[in-house]
């Protein structure tokens, strides 16, 4: 179905589930009792979860791939939520046409910083789309200030034209971004017993559009052309030798990350109309590269679960507080509980990056497949026939 | 042994399952949606607080902490009940707010607009935080209002001095009780003009957002109009630490005077900078160059150092004042943490207790309540004489304090002293203003 094979069809359909099924699975604690702290089961971070998802799926496609590591993606991110915006401001509050165009700009730049980045190979390339996206970051920031609104970020007004909608809604507010009238900010609760859900039309249409760019991947993952791209990994230099041209590849994968990219940055627009240029910034770079071999570079699913583990920890960890520290080991004698706390403050609060951090290298260096390979471990642990059926597609390498 | 085959039957009926388990939450819609926004059920109410705990503003991030905490301690009837005793409003009775006991949840901005936002949703969508306040920048302020504004909740802004935050972006459901640029430039010229004469010309260095351009825009036309001249304004950004590159040229350009509209971090960089380039100890058209910092905290003169002595600012507030506000607020704080707050400190404890006592008016923790109990609200006793939060742009109206770096601190605290208390006259402006233009407050909303 689908044309998929049977293996990715079921990813699919696990992928799937998950997603659909991701209020439940995110909210396991009663809302009112202690844990309920770990809960992430609220619209704005499902989001996040699957927003970022797109991303790192589509900086997988070049770097899982292709093997080149680009450090610059968040340049197409920024560009992206940019054009949202601004489809915001000037068309409609409709997120269709501020989504087409992001992925359109963004492909158009990417291609541009692609078609030059592409001339070089390994550490140089990364370098130069490095230097790309901070001349971005810096154009963003201040230079094209009419454009980005600079620091502040670009937001919308009551006064901006909005040709095919309104400027302003009959009681004088700014009208929410919707999709032919369905507002992403609409939800609805469902509450059982102790639980409470909420799903969101913002995230079931993030969602949706996350299984639209997984199966996609799926089908770049197995046609020729994503093979011609491990081949460009494993050996440009033979390729070469072939006959064949790798750069038109090569390109052809870079501009497809980078409207993924772009895709991703216009999905935050909609679901929050505001782009600041510290999405374009160097750190938000690092950051999918991070995602993406934490969850397993070159794999369909390690993007996804690194995404989710890296927005996980950003947003519940850093809400950690003293206060919360102190009730959780309120039982403890004094001095153990000032000590606990003590000790485990630098870790939750702002100091999330370090938890971040310790777990990074933990996963570098145990499981150099990312999580993806954890997950196999466990998987052979207990189902050990299975192991010897896995084919050579679905094992993961790490990167190089 | 595992094997699933896939068939159509199959596909249909898990298909039509999950179909029916995504649309049966529309059955319980009807009843668990409130009248507004996270409307408080149980004896608790959440409020929201996010600040920058990491950037340039994080010092004073952590001041606005602590003030919070020391408010929600006062309203739930802790402590010494500090300005509870002095605030000229008596409806709040250290019982919580109608009765709820206060909880709250923090967040960090980490001065990324796009950070604080993420924070302050997930306060609203997942804490049920009734009211956002905090922010140590504008940027993040005038985005997180936006944010409150389209969530129905209210936004109390912190510390946030550019105009826009009232002007050009203020919102229906946002308040802002700290000074702004406009009032700042207001206080200062005059002050100036005494010290420094009035032929001088003055070199800018801005900080590149919302806040450094309306405080340049705002100090400009205020100098300018008592005869100065501006040579040159030079943007920096925000993230910048070292200032060294853009104090080299100040000398060449022939002005007497260097405006530092940077605050925090950057202010005590780009100050240190200059000092070190040995500007104070010029003489340029045959006067002392001076070094003017607009807005000035003593968090940012502690940064300073030596640096900050003769330096001439704004403030909004300084633990020195001698009013029962004022002494109240700095003995419960200094109590309870063992110094003396900031002006940061004071906004934030100052705009919880107006929160509070809003709803308690209106009998109703409904936003568009809160914001008619808030427009026009004239109090006292709250460190800044008598004020008015103003109905038009949600600007409070109060005293300003011009102050200097004092030359012989007694303590690592004492390291300001205020020279003039600007009346709030002085320092008041049409709501229609040219710097405050484009706005529009829009009606108030209340969510759900």
């Amino acid at each position: 179905m689908f044309g998929l094979e049977k293996k990715d069809l079921n990813l699919l359909i696990i992928v799937a589930l998950l997603t659909m099924l991701a209020p439940f699975i995110l909210n396991p604690f009663p809302t009112d009792s202690a844990l309920a702290q770990f809960n992430a089961g609220y619209p704005d971070l499902m989001q996040r979860f699957v927003i970022y998802g797109i991303f790192a799926i589509g900086f997988n496609i070049l770097f899982g791939l292709t093997g080149y590591l680009s450090f610059g993606h968040a340049a197409f991110l920024g560009v992206g939520s940019y054009s949202a915006v601004w489809m915001f401001k000037l068309l409609s509050m409709n997120v269709l046409p501020a989504l087409v165009l992001s992925v359109i700009i963004a492909g158009a730049f990417s291609w541009l910083i692609g078609f030059i980045s592409l001339r070089r190979t390994g550490i140089y390339f990364s370098i130069l789309t490095l230097a790309f996206a901070q001349m971005s970051f810096a154009l963003a920031y201040s230079v094209l200030t009419p454009i980005t609104n600079g620091e502040t970020g670009l937001q919308i007004t009551l006064d901006d034209p909005r040709i095919l909608g309104m400027s302003a809604t009959a009681d004088g507010s700014i009208p929410v971004t919707n999709i032919f009238g369905l507002e992403m900010r609409a939800a609805t609760d469902l509450v059982i017993g102790p639980w409470s859900f909420t799903f969101s039309v913002g995230y079931y249409l993030c969602a949706l559009v996350m299984l639209v760019a997984f199966y996609l991947s799926i089908r770049i993952f197995r046609s020729p052309f994503g093979m011609m791209l491990r081949a460009i990994k494993s050996n440009q230099t033979r390729m070469n030798y072939t006959g064949l041209n790798p750069k038109p590849y090569t390109l052809a994968a870079f501009v497809i990350s980078g409207m993924y990219a772009g895709l991703a940055g216009g999905l935050l627009a909609c679901m929050d109309p505001l782009a600041g240029a510290e999405r374009m910034q160097w750190t938000a770079s690092g950051e999918v590269v991070l995602m993406t071999i934490l969850g397993g570079a070159g794999t369909l699913i390690g993007p996804v679960l690194g995404a989710g583990m890296i927005k996980y920890f950003e947003n519940i960890f850093s809400k950690i507080n003293e206060a919360t520290l102190h009730s959780w080991f309120d039982v403890l004698p004094d001095p153990m509980e000032n000590g606990l706390v003590w000790v485990l403050e630098h870790f939750v609060g702002a100091g999330w990056h370090l938890t971040l951090g310790v777990i990074f290298m933990l996963v570098v260096t145990f499981l150099p497949g990312g999580l993806v390979e954890g997950g196999q471990r466990i998987g052979r642990l207990f189902n050990r026939t299975k192991a010897a059926k896995d084919d050579e597609s679905a094992a993961t390498k790490p990167a190089e | 042994m595992s094997k699933n085959n896939l068939t159509r039957r199959g596909v249909l009926k898990s298909g039509a399952g999950i179909g029916a388990g995504v649309a049966l939450p529309t059955i319980f819609t009807a009843s668990s949606a409130g009248a507004f926004t996270n409307e408080p059920t149980g004896n608790t109410v959440t409020l929201g607080f996010n600040v920058p705990q990491s950037g340039p503003y994080a010092d004073e991030g952590a001041d606005e902490l602590r003030a919070y905490e020391l408010a929600v301690e006062h309203l739930n009837g802790g402590g010494d009940g500090g300005m509870l005793n002095t605030f000229s409003s008596k409806v709040l009775d250290g019982t919580g707010i109608l009765g709820k006991k206060v909880e709250y949840v923090t967040g960090d901005t980490q001065t990324k607009s796009d950070a604080a936002r993420a924070s302050a949703q997930s306060m609203i969508q997942k804490d049920g935080a009734i009211m956002i306040t905090g922010g140590s920048s504008s940027g993040v302020a005038v985005a997180v209002q936006g944010l409150c504004q389209e969530a129905g909740v209210i936004f109390m802004a912190g510390l946030t001095h550019s105009n826009d935050t009232t002007g050009k972006d203020k919102k229906a459901n946002g308040f802002r009780h700290f000074f702004n640029a406009y009032m700042s430039a207001a206080a200062l010229a005059p002050v100036l003009k005494n010290l420094y004469g009035d032929d001088r010309k003055a070199y800018h260095l801005t900080a590149d957002y919302t806040w450094g351009w309306t405080q340049q825009e705002s100090i400009a036309a205020a100098t300018e109009a008592m005869g100065w001249e501006t040579v040159n304004n030079v943007l920096t950004p925000l993230a910048q630490t070292d200032f060294s590159s853009y104090i080299a040229p100040v000398l060449d350009s022939g002005a007497d005077v260097l405006v530092l509209n940077h605050y925090g971090g950057n202010m005590v960089n780009s100050l240190t900078n200059a000092v070190q380039f040995g500007l104070r100890n010029k003489q340029v058209n045959g006067k002392n160059f001076e070094i003017v910092v607009p807005l000035f905290s003593r968090l940012m003169a502690r940064g300073a150092g030596e640096n900050i002595k003769g330096i001439v600012g704004s403030t909004n507030w300084h633990w020195s004042l001698q009013d029962e506000g004022s002494k109240a607020f700095v003995k419960s704080f200094g109590t309870k943490y063992g110094f003396p707050p900031s002006q940061a400190a004071h906004t934030c404890y100052v705009q919880t207790l107006l929160y509070a006592d809003a709803v308690t008016r209106a009998k109703s923790f409904n936003p568009c309540d809160v914001v008619a109990a808030l427009e026009g609200f004239e109090f006292d006793g709250m460190g800044n004489g008598p004020t008015l939060y103003r109905a038009e742009d949600h600007q409070c109206f109060k005293d300003v304090l011009v102050v200097k770096g004092k030359e012989n601190p007694t303590s690592e605290f004492d390291l300001l002293e205020v020279v003039e208390v600007t009346p709030a006259a002085q320092v008041t402006y049409p709501a229609d203003h040219p710097m405050f233009a484009g706005g529009n407050l829009g009606t108030c909303n209340p969510g759900a």
